[in-house]
C-alpha cells in the first residue's frame, strides 16, 4: 500500500527534522555531552585518585552520570514543538502516531545519548576501571539508554504542559530507570570479577523490547492528555 | 481496516456537540453542516469557544458530548481517514523557527497528504513570501510566519482547512492575499472553517456566520 511508503517517508522526515534541529541548536547535544563528563571529573577529585576505590564505584558513577545525562536531555525532546505548535500538526498527522513518535524519540536518542555512550569508554579509563570490563559498559549502555529514553519520554510528554516540569520529571522518571541502572551497573560488576555478564545483557535486552513494545502507545495517549 | 460508508451526506456535519473548558460550559448541543465549497465564520466574544471549537473539529480535543461527522462517519471512528483531508492552522502556528520555509513546507509534507505537483515556491510567492525560500523561518516577523503557515495549506492536499484567526498580524495585503486563497478553496469544492475577530472582506458572501455567545 502506498500509504504504507508515506508513513516511513514521514517518520524518516521528522527524524531527519530533529537531528537537523537539534545540530542547528548546538547546545541541545553538547550541555548533557558536558554534563556527563564534568559529573563523572568530579568523583576522582572528590574521593581521591586512589585506583581502587575508583575502579570499584566506576560502573556505578559511569551509569549514574549516562541516566542524568539523559534525564536532562530530555527536556527538551517535545518542549519547543509544543510551545510553536508543531506537536499538534504532528498528532494532527494521519500516519500512526506511535511510529512517529518512535521517530522522534530515536532521534533525540542518537543525538543526545549515543555521544554518552560513545564517551563512555574513555571515562571509564579515567575511573581506572580493567579494559576488558568496557566492552560489557559499552554494550550495556547501548542496551540500556534506549529504554531509558522511551521512559523518559514518557515523563516528558506528561509534563509538556507544565511550566515547570523539570523536577516533577526527574521525581517521575527517576525510580523508573532503577532496574535499568541495577542491571547495567551489574552486568560490568560481573565482569570485572570474571564472571559472564550475559544475563545482565539479556535482561537489558528484554527491558529494551518491552519498552519499544508499551512506550510508543504511553507516549502518544500522555501526548493527547498534554494537548487537550 | 474498515471501509467508510459509502451511502454519504457530503461535508462536515456537527451534532449536538458540547464543550467546557475546566467547570465552565462554553457551548451546548451545537449542531451545523458544512458541505463542500462552503465556508463557516465562527464569531463570539472572548472566551466563548471559538477555538475550542475548532481544536475539537480536529480532534485535538474531546468534546463531552455529542458526534462529528465526515461524509456520513463518527471522525472519532474513523480518525485517520478524516485526518487525511483536514489541515490546522492555530494559534500556535506550527513554524519550526530553525529551519529554512522550504524545510518547513517539506515538512509540513511529510505528515500530511501531499498535493501533487509541489511547488513550494509557487506557494510561498502567494503568501507574499516569494525570496525567503532559502531563510531560517527565525528570521521572519510574526506576519511572515503566519503566511509561512498558510502557504502548508498550498503544499498538502487537504479538503478542510481550520483556521484560528488567520488573519492575524497580517497586513492588508496579507489579509487579501489569504482571504483569495480561501476564495480558491472554496472554489475548487473545499471547506473552511475559520474564527476571525476583524469582518470578512471578499469572502463575505460564501461564508455563513455562527455565532457563539458568552
Amino acid at each position: 500500500m502506498s500509504d504504507r511508503g508515506g508513513t516511513l517517508q514521514a517518520c524518516v522526515a521528522l527524524l531527519k527534522r530533529d537531528v537537523t534541529l537539534v545540530y542547528r541548536r548546538g547546545g541541545d547535544w553538547i550541555n548533557p555531552l558536558l554534563f556527563f563528563l564534568i559529573i563523572i571529573t568530579l568523583f576522582p577529585l572528590g574521593v581521591g585518585p586512589g585506583a581502587e576505590t575508583l575502579a570499584r564505584i566506576g560502573p556505578g558513577v559511569i551509569w549514574v552520570a549516562a541516566l542524568l545525562a539523559t534525564l536532562l536531555a530530555l527536556e527538551n525532546l517535545f518542549r519547543s514543538d509544543f510551545q510553536d505548535g508543531s506537536l499538534e500538526q504532528m498528532l494532527m498527522s494521519h500516519h500512526p502516531l506511535p511510529l512517529l513518535m518512535m521517530a522522534k524519540v530515536f532521534a533525540h536518542w542518537l543525538t543526545t545519548a549515543l555521544p554518552v555512550v560513545a564517551l563512555a569508554p574513555f571515562m571509564a579509563l579515567m575511573m581506572q576501571m580493567p579494559a576488558e570490563v568496557i566492552p560489557v559498559l559499552v554494550a550495556g549502555l547501548l542496551l540500556g539508554t534506549p529504554t531509558l529514553s522511551m521512559v523518559g519520554a514518557i515523563g516528558t510528554a506528561l509534563t509538556v504542559g507544565l511550566s515547570r516540569g523539570g523536577v516533577l520529571l526527574a521525581l517521575l522518571v527517576l525510580p523508573l530507570y532503577v532496574p535499568v541502572l541495577i542491571f547495567g551497573t551489574r552486568a560490568v560488576d560481573l565482569a570485572s570479577s570474571g564472571l559472564p555478564a550475559a544475563p545482565s545483557l539479556y535482561l537489558l535486552g528484554s527491558m529494551l523490547v518491552l519498552a519499544l513494545a508499551l512506550a510508543p502507545l504511553a507516549i502518544v495517549a500522555a501526548l493527547r492528555i498534554s494537548l487537550e | 481496516m474498515q471501509a467508510m460508508p459509502t451511502d454519504v451526506t457530503p461535508g462536515l456535519q456537527i451534532r449536538e456537540l458540547t464543550c467546557s473548558r475546566g467547570e465552565r460550559l462554553l457551548f451546548e448541543g451545537l449542531s451545523f453542516a458544512i458541505t463542500p465549497g462552503t465556508g463557516l465564520h465562527v464569531i463570539g466574544p472572548n472566551g466563548s469557544g471559538k477555538t475550542t471549537l475548532l481544536r475539537t473539529l480536529c480532534g485535538l480535543g474531546a468534546p463531552d458530548g455529542g458526534r462529528i461527522l465526515w461524509q456520513g462517519a463518527d471522525t472519532r471512528e474513523y480518525r485517520p481517514e478524516f485526518l487525511r483531508q483536514v489541515a490546522f492552522v492555530g494559534h500556535a502556528h506550527g513554524v519550526k523557527e530553525d529551519l529554512t520555509l522550504f524545510e518547513n513546507l517539506a515538512f509540513a509534507r511529510a505528515l500530511a497528504v501531499p498535493a501533487d505537483p509541489y511547488r513550494p515556491r509557487d506557494a510561498l510567492a502567494r503568501v507574499g513570501l516569494a525570496g525567503f525560500e532559502e531563510e531560517l523561518a527565525g528570521t521572519l516577523s510574526a506576519g511572515q510566519r503566519r503566511r509561512l503557515a498558510l502557504a502548508r495549506l498550498l503544499v498538502i492536499r487537504a479538503t478542510v482547512w481550520i483556521l484560528d484567526e488567520p488573519f492575524n498580524a497580517l497586513d492588508g495585503d496579507g489579509i487579501e492575499a489569504v482571504e483569495a486563497l480561501i476564495a480558491a478553496h472554496l472554489a475548487h469544492g473545499g471547506l473552511v472553517v475559520l474564527t476571525s475577530h476583524q469582518p470578512l472582506q471578499s469572502l463575505r458572501d460564501r461564508v455563513d456566520q455562527l455565532r457563539l455567545a458568552s
